[in-house]
């Protein structure tokens, strides 16, 4: 029997079928060493081959560029993702949805200082407001669902009071006068204030109350987080994050005309 | 016996006082040199529009623009080690700015490191690199200068420590580092070579960030362009010579290359300067640079630790696979190359670890408007997995540089 007829056995074993009756006469003849050696042989071949395949197929899979806005901006989508998220290196909002106007200054004020965070800074230091616009329309045109409402807080009513009517005796104008009667943003630039936690609310309007975030002048929120005390603005953001986002969230369409004159909207 | 201190006293402070005045005399604290009073060429459309493209080649609003200032206004702080030099307002502001300077006092500037008054000016302002520069360009830069609005922007004094902040120390380290005059032409090199031997070390003032400094912030090694870490920085400023010209004409103009992408303060370089230089001015700078001493072959480095690798090849299939690929090769210019990338495999890993670290968006320039972004990995890695996939990108794919602890990675941040 020679050893072509082996391999020949040992492939029909491979592939498990075989008619019985010429099965038998071959086993009839066949010595078990050789059969044994083969075996092991071919059975070795035919894991290299796989092992083989399967490491050219990873290491020949060509990285795609498809061009797009999604696969450019990763180095932003690795913190900013479809979610609030909260990490060990602090909190990251959500920028899917937000107003084009909103985000392309908010980039322009990363960029130049006005709002401070290092990682942004360094991101951001080597791009013209060109391609800021493109990073903006992008995370515009995006949609994300919103977070789930928070409780209001002990002081809701006040909250909700700051809010929608404001405080005329320190001056204080209500959040719906400038971010909409929805409270969900005007376009192109007035963000919403709705479905953003309350921590993030609190942090930056403390943030303007400290002068560690700016706008252009007139800085209009700099001037209110000026008259807002710390238990108005904990109880404000309490409420606003109290408050589901209406369907269709959208930030309302309006006019350039009717957009308040401050400098974050410019 | 009382008498005796006081006129030892006196007799200290007095020879003090007359080694100062040597000093003061030999070292020309004052600037005693007449100043050049030829006069300069109208300044014209045609001249202010060059001026503008050499302070481009120089890249001079980079210092000289706080961020998000307006340009030309100074105010930016270059941290050095001995302190903070804050660049001054070039604007022709009378108050602020240069608006009562000359053609003159502006090519004394250049040329012999001298603000208006003669003082010394402090070496954070690249005067031995300008020193090269000509007289018919300084003219033009001037005319440039002289038509931006002037804006009334004070400037800022340094923060330097003594003795630093004096002119003496300014004296002692001219006396130690300071050539005056252009660069002599060298015989049996080419007129392009000329230029970008100009360009490299003239306006461009490259070797102030790719050469070794010593422990007076002077060039080591003769001012050779060999590399080096850039004070305060923390990037290492790669060897200037060696590179595939075709590459460093592509870095050069685009902030992209078939071998890498410029990171960190090399794409502000690119994007404030490079980028905006003519065809032929970059050809000239590659024709130099090529024939600049390569880095010299770091030494092999050993292997590192086989369960180092192990988890340093986990992480980048996870975190790095899907742009820089699974064969290390990239899609350039997107996603560069890590296999053979010159930044990846220098000898010291300071800028592999910054990139994997920071992340950062190549810059923009008119070839590349819309470049592609490495995402921070600082908050998703600690520094031991930072070290592994450092690691291992630099013992990969042929790639035989040296491996990374997680003591280098803390070194750096």
């Amino acid at each position: 029997m020679g050893s072509l007829q082996y391999v020949r056995m040992v492939l029909w074993s491979f592939f498990g079928i075989r008619r019985r009756a010429r099965a038998d006469a071959e086993l009839g003849r066949v010595k078990p060493l050789p059969l044994l050696l083969t075996a092991i042989v071919l059975a070795g071949v035919f894991v290299t081959l796989l092992l083989g395949a399967a490491h050219w197929a990873a290491a020949a899979t060509p990285v795609r560029v498809d061009g797009s806005m999604a696969q450019r901006v990763q180095a932003c989508t690795a913190c900013h993702g479809a979610a609030d998220r909260t990490t060990r290196q602090g909190y990251f909002p959500r920028i899917a949805g937000k107003p084009q106007g909103y985000l392309f200054q908010q980039l322009r004020h990363f960029r130049d200082g006005r709002r401070e965070h290092a990682g942004m800074a360094h991101l951001l230091a080597q791009m013209p407001d060109a391609y800021l616009a493109d990073i903006a329309a992008h995370f515009a045109a995006l949609d994300a669902p919103p977070p789930v409402p928070t409780p209001p807080g002990p002081d809701g009513e006040r909250g909700e009071a700051l809010a929608t009517r404001g405080d005329p005796i320190v001056g204080l104008p209500a959040c719906v006068s400038c971010h909409g009667t929805a409270l969900t943003g005007l376009a192109p630039a007035v963000p919403g204030l709705l479905g953003l936690p309350r921590d993030y609310l609190v942090a930056q309007i403390g943030a303007w109350k400290t002068g560690r975030r700016h706008a252009t002048a007139p800085d209009c929120m700099a001037t209110i987080a000026q008259r807002l005390s710390v238990e108005d603005i904990d109880a404000v953001s309490a409420w606003l994050a109290s408050r589901p986002v209406p369907p269709g969230h959208a930030p309302a369409g309006r006019p350039d005309a009717g957009t308040p004159a401050c400098g974050s909207t410019r | 016996m009382m008498m005796k201190h006081v006129i030892r006293g006196t007799l200290v402070v007095a020879s003090l006082a007359l080694a100062w005045s040597v000093a003061a005399v030999g070292l020309d604290l004052r600037g005693s040199r007449p100043l050049d009073d030829t006069p300069p060429p109208a300044a014209d459309a045609a001249l202010v529009a060059r001026g503008a493209y050499l302070a481009r080649a120089g890249n001079c609003v980079g210092c000289h623009t706080a961020r998000g200032g307006t340009e030309y206004t100074g105010g930016r702080g270059i941290e050095t080690p001995f302190g903070t030099v804050y660049a001054p307002n070039l604007t022709p502001d009378a108050d602020t700015g240069l608006g009562t300077w000359t053609a003159a006092h502006f090519r004394r500037a250049m040329s012999d490191g001298r603000s208006r008054d003669g003082r010394l000016l402090s070496p954070a302002f690249p005067y031995p690199h300008f020193t090269h520069v000509t007289r018919g360009d300084n003219d033009a830069l001037f005319a440039f200068l002289r038509s931006l609005p002037p804006v009334h922007a004070p400037n800022r004094a340094s923060t330097l420590r003594f003795p630093f902040d004096t002119q003496l120390a300014l004296a002692v380290w001219r006396a130690f580092y300071f050539r005056p005059g252009e660069a002599a032409p060298e015989p049996g090199r080419s007129a392009e070579w000329h230029r970008g031997r100009y360009l490299v070390d003239g306006l461009g003032h490259c070797a102030a960030c790719h050469t070794t400094r010593d422990a007076l912030g002077g060039p080591g090694f003769g001012g050779a362009p060999g590399g080096g870490l850039i004070p305060m920085e923390n990037w290492y400023a790669p060897p200037l010579g060696g590179g595939d010209p075709a590459s460093v004409a592509a870095l050069l103009t685009g902030g992209a290359s078939a071998h890498g992408t410029a990171m960190g303060p090399m794409a502000e370089v690119v994007f404030r300067s490079t980028a905006h230089l003519t065809k032929a001015d970059v050809a000239a700078m590659v024709s130099y640079l090529k024939d600049l001493p390569a880095a010299p072959p770091p030494a092999p480095a050993g292997r590192a630790d086989a369960t180092v690798l192990g988890r340093g090849a986990k992480l980048y299939e996870t975190h790095c696979a899907d742009c820089h690929g699974a064969d290390g090769r990239g899609a350039a210019p997107a996603f560069p190359p890590l296999a053979g990338n010159p930044s990846v495999t220098l000898g010291p890993a300071t800028n592999v670890i910054q990139a994997i670290s920071r992340g950062g968006f190549a810059p923009v320039t008119t070839m590349h408007p819309q470049p592609y972004g490495m995402p921070p990995f600082a908050g998703v890695l600690d520094e031991a997995e930072l070290a592994a996939v450092a690691t291992y990108v630099r013992q990969s794919w042929g790639n035989e540089a040296g491996a990374v602890s997680a003591l280098d990675v803390l070194r750096t941040r």
